[in-house]
């Protein structure tokens, strides 16, 4: 398939993947974080690991949309999707989160209006259709998904639709990032940078990394020769002593991202004060709120939000998993009490989550894979 | 809830409880079987640790299966692990005997001297209409398969309509007439049949049940729990049309592809196939939950190991590209008119043969193999050159497929 195949080459990769051992220095271990968790899933959906040294470790990230959502909010959503004539509106990604009570899909079965959409403008579509129902749009994810928000902010604000509102759930990869750096624990030689997140934000918000962190940074793209490759420039920063910004994903990614999209969430969204990330606690200016100007589509002001916060089970380990201190099979629960099918922490929800990649898809040891690839 | 919790006004989970308890309870299993010595003086390697982990999630997997939803929900109807978790705990654990317990296809009862295989499927596709098929042909196809399927010639079927308030006849007549057309081209009769009428709101349109039996006229005993190492697995052909065309004919998602529906009869093609060769171990067909899910059956219940290549699926560029926009992988998405078949190694090249020559196989393709290692277990090469898993599915956004 063109513009697919070109960028799974196995070929390709066995070349990189030469020219990454070579520049290993004997007996150095090296760490590098995918932020994003779309480079997770590519990880373990093609095997990539296959290809690397030992010595080189790939850290998952907090860059998984619905990994960050704590429980209340979860919680706060469902108290909201149950007042009277609401239908709630929700990526699919969003339907299995568990907050204290269960889930999305829970609570649909239990009469609750939910329904997933494809596009956050799909939610304008229900909403016209029942113009006798308040249609709210449960919003999550990075500045990837925020531009879409906010384009169906400013339609709904054109169109003059009364019956529509966004419950906002944005966050910010800059704060995340800064938490992961400044946290104690933790050792990393370089990150892979986020693709999509990218797109909108361009590179520059990551030169601080390599300035006063002095930590390399590639943008990468998603099929699994851009992670390659990333991790190819990683080493060769590393090789020659360098600590700078790339980008690999340059045929998608502008150095100076997207002002188009940058100015749309500008003029819809304001940063909050504060906001609570799963696992990782407060950190301070790392989401989005609805503007003032747009406030009559905040749901949050529209509807009482019991706001109320729930602890993480402290079973769950998310918290280090999102920070990449622990691997998905370190933690406690993974695989026993927390599963796919019956999640605790939220890294086993998404595709993106590194818990479900792992189980999913990466369930054995490398020393297993060998034995019985080779049998 | 702790008093301090309490007091700065957060609350904890109380189902989660539930899921600590099942975890605390294994665990100290596991202590005992180790020689009841809570940690090891000395910290395992990592390698070590990973495996001992793994070994827990292996025996957690094993476990007698439970529903621990407290209403049924969309996931349950998906084909993926709830489908399988309801199955085994609900209706396998209710309704057990030794003819039910295999969960093949169709169940194969003996009456006299008489082999006869007996299934029966309901439809609640939406839409009732797609490129390729409708409701009706699946209907019958469906139930001509799974009897085909379990090595039985497919004779009679019956058909029941549950018909929603409101329904256009001509649309039913359309579907009847699919149906008898879909009989005529399986050679199988609709000798019996039921009619029910919902109030409006209470069905959408129109579902269809159907059951057939068939006949056993060899002596080979088809099964999944029959793969061994060294077996060869096909599949008849490219695989994903079903679903894909569904979901694209449903218009939410603004993607046009020239896809059509699968569905079709496997009765000739098992024929040929069995007439080919007696090396076959058993037969699917790969309808909710893809081929995925049937080579995580075979996996299941031989205790054997599946491997299969990527880049020996056969997968059409259409339904490859719009899987990629949608996120889906196509091993997980339904064929209506595909079949998976485990043969004895020696005998793949026959089977091969035999599937090519038929019009519904010309695409016919050996994916893989069975191994002995890691029992339970489907590793997937991937067409980039690294390995993993292919496991259950968990959860399906879109389920109304047949």
């Amino acid at each position: 398939m063109r513009y697919v195949d070109e960028f799974r080459d196995a070929d390709t990769a066995h070349a990189l993947a030469a020219k990454i051992t070579a520049l290993c220095e004997p007996g150095r271990q090296y760490k590098l974080m995918e932020v994003c968790g779309g480079h997770t899933h590519t990880i373990y959906k093609h095997g990539l690991e296959d290809y690397l040294p030992e010595q080189i470790t790939l850290v998952h990230g907090p860059g998984c949309p619905v990994c960050v959502i704590p429980m209340g909010r979860v919680d706060d959503a469902m108290a909201l999707a149950a007042g009277p004539d609401v239908i709630m509106t929700s990526f699919g990604d969003m339907m299995r989160v568990p907050g204290s009570k269960g889930s999305f899909f829970d609570a649909k079965a239990q009469g609750t209006d939910i329904r997933m959409v494809y596009s956050p403008l799909d939610s304008l579509k229900i909403a016209r259709k029942n113009p006798d129902k308040r249609v709210v749009f449960m919003a999550i994810g990075f500045e990837t998904t925020a531009p879409s928000t906010a384009m169906t902010v400013l339609r709904a604000a054109a169109e003059g639709l009364e019956n529509f509102s966004v419950f906002c759930n944005h966050v910010t990869i800059i704060p995340a990032i800064k938490a992961i750096l400044d946290s104690p624990d933790l050792r990393l030689d370089g990150f892979i940078g986020p693709g999509h997140v990218s797109t909108v934000i361009g590179c520059r918000p990551y030169e601080f990394i390599a300035r006063d962190y002095g930590k390399p940074v590639v943008v990468a793209g998603f099929e699994p020769l851009d992670i390659l490759q990333s991790i190819y420039m990683l080493m060769l920063q590393l090789a020659q002593d360098r600590s700078e910004v790339e980008n690999q994903y340059s045929r998608v990614v502008p150095w100076d991202g997207n002002p188009v999209a940058l100015q749309a969430i500008g003029e819809t969204m304001e940063l909050r004060p504060y906001f609570e990330w799963r696992g990782l606690g407060f950190i301070s200016h790392s989401a989005l709120k609805v503007s003032e100007r747009y406030a009559r589509f905040d749901a949050e002001l529209l509807f009482s939000v019991p706001g109320v916060r729930v602890a993480d089970p402290k079973a769950c380990q998310c918290g280090e998993v999102l920070k990449g201190v622990l691997k998905p099979w370190e933690c406690k629960v993974f695989g026993t009490a927390c599963t796919p099918e019956t999640p605790i922490g939220t890294c086993m929800v998404s595709p993106e989550g590194a818990c479900a990649a792992y189980y999913n898809y990466g369930r054995l040891t490398r020393q297993r894979v060998k034995e019985a690839t080779q049998a | 809830m702790t008093s301090d919790q309490q007091s700065a006004g957060v609350s904890e989970a109380s189902w989660v409880r539930d899921a600590l308890a099942v975890h605390e309870e294994q665990t100290a299993e596991e202590e005992i079987s180790r020689g009841g010595h809570r940690g090891s003086p000395q910290p395992l390697p990592g390698t070590v640790r990973e495996e001992l982990v793994l070994e827990r999630i292996d025996r957690a997997r094993r476990a007698r299966p439970r529903v621990k939803e407290e209403r049924i929900t969309m996931s349950h109807g998906a084909g993926g692990k709830a489908t399988q978790t309801l199955i085994e705990a609900m209706f396998l654990d209710g309704f057990r005997n030794p003819l039910l317990e295999p969960l093949e296809d169709a169940a194969r009862l003996r009456i006299g001297a008489a082999r006869l295989a007996l299934t029966t499927d309901s439809y609640v596709v939406s839409p009732l209409f797609f490129p390729g098929g409708d409701i009706g042909d699946l209907a019958v196809n469906g139930t001509v398969n799974d009897l085909s399927v379990s090595g039985a010639v497919p004779l009679y079927l019956s058909a029941g309509f549950i018909l929603e308030e409101g329904f256009p006849v001509a649309d039913l007549g359309r579907i009847v007439t699919s149906m008898r057309k879909a009989a005529d081209a399986a050679g199988v009769q609709i000798v019996t049949g039921d009619t029910k009428v919902v109030e409006k709101g209470k069905a959408d349109g129109c579902y269809i049940n159907t059951a057939g039996v068939g006949v056993i006229e060899h002596g080979l005993d088809l099964g999944v729990a029959h793969a061994r190492p060294g077996d060869a697995i096909i599949v008849s052909g490219p695989i994903g049309d079903h679903g894909v065309t569904i979901m694209l004919a449903r218009g939410e998602l603004d993607i046009e592809a020239d896809v059509t529906s699968d569905t079709a009869p496997l009765n000739g093609l098992v024929a040929g196939l069995l007439a080919a060769t007696g090396g076959v171990r058993a037969l699917r067909d790969a309808t909710r939950g893809g081929v995925a899910t049937i080579l995580n059956e075979i996996a299941k219940a031989a205790n054997v190991g599946v491997l299969v290549s990527e880049n020996d699926i056969p997968v059409r560029t259409e339904v490859r590209g719009a899987s990629e926009l949608l996120g889906i992988d196509p091993m997980y998405v339904a064929c209506e008119g595909r079949l998976v078949a485990v043969v004895d190694g020696a005998a793949a090249g026959d089977a091969l043969a035999a599937l090519r020559a038929h019009p519904l196989g010309g695409q016919a393709a050996v994916i893989g193999r069975v191994t002995a290692d890691p029992p339970g277990i489907v590793q997937l090469k991937t067409a980039f050159g690294g390995t993993r898993i292919v496991d259950l599915l968990v959860g399906d956004p879109l389920p109304r497929i047949c």
